[in-house]
């Protein structure tokens, strides 16, 4: 589409020929005049902060910022902490899931809540209003749910059920697993929200000239509906993998990084070291390092599914 | 034989619907569960929370604990509870969401009907930042807003937000405009409506789907913000994130369970609202095209 | 002639002497960075507040809570970045000094010479306070870390000793376990590990030992023997420790020793509020006892604030009376009596004070003068925060994975290398 805003008006050539030039002049660049401020600010305090945080992280920067070069010091720091490499595991295995559980859950319910169920409006609020709490609340309430000794392991122990455990949240190496099932109780609601309504976009005619043909439903599912959701599943993936890069909140809420720092990720890694320890360049290391990863994850994947967009 | 297979079939229904009602409950249950253990201990006495398990029911209701947080809880040295700190947020929030929607709706427009040379990188660009992890920009930005003057302000907690949220509003706008035709806006541009015309008069009246949803995601994140309330906002001017914060987490002083679970929910009360009232509004939103393209 | 004269000297001297005294005189207006936002803790700060309003001066309240003040730090740097500092932060330990070092610390030692605080201080105190040998920090209280918290019912009940050395506190464990109840009541997060640790090697190694490793973080302490024995003694305190301690917060690990579940708890003073809030009295309900093996010494934690140099003779002269405010007995006494900690100033009167704040009283004075008077490590007084946290993950990493004492030393050492 070309961006030339045609002249008002058509053959009449009465008006004056300068004003009308700079009145177009102005319209034509209105979009880059409307669109500037954000870009400008993005490149300022997005990328302009992460250029100034890549300096940081070459600094021997301890409890406030300073600016000469010192090298690659930090980053051999860096590799070789062993909290470090757990929080970078812990990452790859929370992210995985939660997202996974998360489209899991959030189809599964969108396509029970789409069968025209009665009841739906308030089954769904209930789906969504854990997205309405902030991660320091949900941290607390699945602190204690979890807790062995206070919660849920406790109440079926009452029950009668002697011998079950579910410790995960005092396991060093389950740890992790619970961050996965507070976030996913936490977002998989707004998921759901998005598959529920890409399925009410569906166009019914292919679906039910799939019926005449005699497909059965698991088929029409599988073959028809669940494509067709791609952009949709493009959209949660960017929105999930987002939410579980930016987990901060929920896991200081909910494990403290515990046991020990079985559950640390780096983005409370880089906090911890960045502010609390007074090593401001070992923390500006992990950020970088962290913001990498998830380039060389994202970018791939937005500029494939954009250029798909625009040529379908 | 007609008859028995209708019934066959009729049953085989039956049944897969009470599996749908079935699974619908019970995911009901592992969403309602953290609400009804928030709920019930705040209405418990300390004495009952402290002998009892979290899962049980109150031996007897009180409501103290909720009178406690509004107005007499410690968030410092000032025993006022939440109450001023919610006035904080609403003052700061509503602007936040009403620019950051406005300027996302105007680039949305942009990215679709008046694209050129480059406004897809930048669309790209613009996506890419919004991964960027908040703690990394803390202290630049607290530099910035130094030396711009607004430092420790609500003006400058305005802007932060306005900055960090225009990623997922201009998202937002742009996924749904994509979907609206570009006939309207060419024959509006003949009959010589300008840029901004066709906006207010054509694109604005067709967007409530999509700023409703705007709106929602936004007022969700900038109200439940706790990190950049923190660092850029001080002393009465805290919002109810940061106030809860300091009413929940005592270092070295005794703790009241029912007061923190009252407090979260108060805090909890206007999202929550939005997201219940506003939820139909809100799928309906996204199935318009939120989503799509 | 002469008149004109007159008036013009007698407006120059009103002059000069409202010039003098405005710094006193004019009120201006404090901003203080604190997480006391407990009941117990707001009331105390409230008490400042109070005595700065009655001489005219404004408080303008700055909490943050949250991890021991991890959230405070990092507003606190931001705001320092940004150019605007308040007026005072709580800050304690080396991190004084580093702030120090960045230049934006007031220099306060007009007050101190004028109120005589060299005298009032011990030396180890007065020495954390000061940068460069001037001072730019105030202490507000001592805390005692190296407390034992016992339930003398549980352990008659159990028929154990309450124990005064390490080898004693195993038997004794093994009896109240056996008897089916808890020995040690405890929260397994990272400083209260390290909390309980620091005890430990008080206990096993001595005031000397404890001071070069962790003090002087000399790597021949650290990676020594006696680090050895201190971490193979924690293994069995850890034996004692019920399973489901993980991220327990410490006044829940308290509760357990109040309602008799647990024998013991090793835990600062701040416990005793605990105590008071369930309706306890020390020496009857409850025993407050040094930790094994540390009988004598005493593990110090100071809170203190430090102060920013601030533009304006208002807010200069507020910061003043805020710093002289502090050290002020009256102060002092009522900011202690609600906090559950000793005065920072010595010679005051402990009349009002319970016994267990009297006992903490006088070992910090005797500790001082027979030269056992510590810094906690792990309330940061002894170390920058960048050793203290990796000292925090070898602690912590040891009490959650079968680490072995040799591997622990060797990680503590190479720890105090952090920077």
């Amino acid at each position: 589409m070309q961006s030339s805003a045609s002249a008002p008006g058509g053959a009449g050539a009465s008006a004056v020929p300068p004003r009308r030039s700079l009145a177009d002049a102005i319209e034509r660049a209105l979009p880059r005049i409307v669109l500037g401020p954000t870009l400008l600010v993005s490149l300022v305090f997005v990328y302009g902060f992460i250029l100034w945080t890549g300096w940081l992280s070459f600094t021997e920067s301890r409890m406030l910022p300073r600016y000469e070069i010192a090298g690659l010091v930090q980053y051999i720091s860096l590799f070789g902490n062993d909290r470090w490499w757990v929080a970078v595991r812990n990452l790859g295995v929370f992210g995985a899931l939660f997202i996974f559980v998360c489209m899991a859950f959030g189809l599964l319910m969108a396509i029970l809540l789409d069968q025209r169920i009665r009841a739906e409006g308030f089954l769904r609020s209930i789906y969504l209003y854990p997205m309405a709490l902030s991660f320091i609340v949900t941290g607390t309430a699945w602190k204690w749910i979890l807790n062995p000794g206070l919660g849920f392991e406790r109440v079926v122990q009452q029950l009668g059920f002697g011998s079950f455990t579910f410790d995960w949240l005092v396991n060093p190496s389950m740890s992790i697993y619970t961050v996965v099932i507070a976030g996913a109780w936490q977002s998989s609601g707004f998921v759901m929200a998005l598959f529920l309504a890409g399925l009410r976009g569906i166009d019914e005619s292919i679906v039910k000239a799939a019926q005449v043909d005699g497909a059965s439903t698991p088929r029409i599912y599988w073959s028809i509906i669940v494509p067709s959701l791609r952009p949709v599943f493009f959209s949660a993936f960017i929105i999930l993998a987002h939410i579980a890069i930016k987990s901060f909140d929920l896991v200081m809420a909910l494990t403290g990084g515990g046991p020990g720092f079985s559950s640390d990720l780096p983005a409370t890694f880089m906090y911890a070291f960045g502010f609390t320890r007074n090593q401001v360049g070992l923390g500006a290391a992990s950020a970088m390092m962290m913001m990498m990863t998830v380039a060389a994850v994202v970018v791939p994947l937005m500029y494939s599914e954009l250029r798909s967009q625009r040529r379908g | 034989m007609a008859d028995h297979l209708q019934a066959q079939v009729a049953g085989s229904q039956r049944l897969f619907r009470v599996v749908v009602y079935g699974l619908l409950v019970v995911l009901a249950l592992y969403y309602l569960m953290p609400l009804f253990v928030m709920v019930s201990t705040s209405v418990k006495t300390l004495e009952d929370i402290r002998g009892g398990n979290l899962i049980a029911l109150p031996a007897q209701i009180s409501f103290a604990a909720w009178t406690k947080a509004w107005s007499g809880a410690c968030t410092g040295v000032d025993c006022s509870g939440l109450r001023g700190n919610f006035w904080n947020s609403v003052s700061f929030v509503v602007p936040a969401v009403l620019i950051s929607t406005l300027i996302g709706a105007l680039n949305g427009y942009v990215l679709t009907m008046w694209r050129f040379r480059g406004s897809d990188a930048i669309f790209t660009l613009l996506m890419i930042g919004c991964f960027i992890p908040f703690q990394v920009v803390l202290l630049p930005m607290a530099q910035t807003l130094g030396v711009l003057g607004i430092a420790n302000s609500t003006p400058g907690l305005v802007f932060v937000h306005v900055v960090y949220g225009l990623a997922f509003t201009t998202l937002f706008f742009r996924n749904f405009y994509v979907s609206v035709p570009d006939e309207l806006a060419k024959a509006a541009r003949i009959d010589g409506a300008g840029f901004f015309r066709i906006f207010w008069r054509i694109i604005l009246p067709l967007s409530p789907p999509i700023i409703v949803v705007c709106v929602i995601w936004q007022f969700t994140q900038i109200w439940n913000d706790f990190l950049f309330g923190v660092v850029f906002s001080s002393g009465e001017r805290q919002p109810i994130t940061v106030a809860l914060n300091n009413l929940v987490n005592t270092s070295t002083g005794v703790k009241e369970y029912n007061v923190d679970m009252a407090a979260a929910i108060i805090a909890a009360l206007p999202t929550l609202f939005v997201y219940v009232v506003a939820g139909k509004y809100f799928v309906r939103g996204l199935t318009a095209g939120a989503v799509k393209g | 002639m002469k008149q004109s004269m007159t008036r013009i000297t007698v407006t120059a001297l009103t002059l000069a002497t409202t010039l003098t005294f405005s710094n006193f005189l004019r009120a201006g207006e404090v901003e203080v960075l604190h997480w006391w936002t407990s009941g117990g803790e707001a009331k105390s700060v409230a008490e400042l507040k109070k005595i700065l309003e009655a001489n005219g001066h404004k408080w303008k309240d700055f909490a943050v809570a949250g991890g021991g003040g991890e959230n405070a730090m990092t507003v606190l740097k931001s705001r320092v970045v940004s150019g605007k500092p308040p007026t005072a932060a709580q800050v304690k330990g080396p991190s004084i000094q580093e702030w120090g070092r960045e230049g934006v610390l007031t220099n306060l030692d007009d007050v101190a010479k004028g109120a005589n605080w060299d005298g009032l201080l011990p030396a180890v105190v007065s020495n954390v306070m000061k940068y460069q040998g001037h001072y730019v920090a105030v202490p507000v209280n001592v805390h005692r870390v190296n407390w034992m918290w016992v339930n003398p019912e549980v352990f008659k009940k159990a028929g154990a000793k309450i124990p005064t050395t390490w080898e004693e506190f195993a038997v004794a464990a093994d009896k109240i376990h056996k008897a089916g109840f808890i020995a040690v009541a405890h929260g397994g997060q990272p400083w209260q590990d390290a909390t309980v640790f620091e005890s430990v090697a008080l206990g096993v190694g001595g005031a000397d030992w404890y001071n070069r490793a962790f003090v002087n973080l000399d790597a021949s302490a650290l990676n020594s023997p006696t680090m050895e024995k201190s971490f193979a003694t924690l293994r069995t305190v850890q034996m004692a420790i019920d399973k489901d301690a993980a991220n327990r917060d410490w006044n829940l690990a308290t509760a357990m020793v109040i309602n008799g579940k647990a024998a013991m708890q090793f835990m600062g003073d701040w416990a005793k509020g605990e105590f008071t809030a369930a309706g306890k009295s020390p020496g009857k309900d409850y025993i407050c006892m040094p930790a094994p093996g540390t009988k004598g010494a005493f593990t110090f934690n100071i809170d203190s604030f430090i102060m920013f140099e601030q533009k304006g003779a208002d807010a200069k002269g507020a910061q003043r009376a805020l710093a002289s405010a502090i050290m002020e007995p009256q102060f002092q006494e009522v900011f202690n009596l609600n906090k559950g900690s000793i005065p920072a100033r010595t010679g005051m009167s402990m009349a009002k004070f319970d016994q267990c704040a009297k006992d903490s009283s006088a070992e910090f004075e005797s500790s001082a003068k027979s030269k056992k008077l510590v810094p906690s490590w792990a309330h940061g007084m002894a170390m920058p925060a960048s050793v203290q946290g990796a000292m925090f993950d070898v602690v912590t990493q040891f009490m959650n994975s079968s680490m072995t004492p040799k591997a622990a030393a060797e990680k503590m050492a190479a720890a105090a290398k952090s920077k």
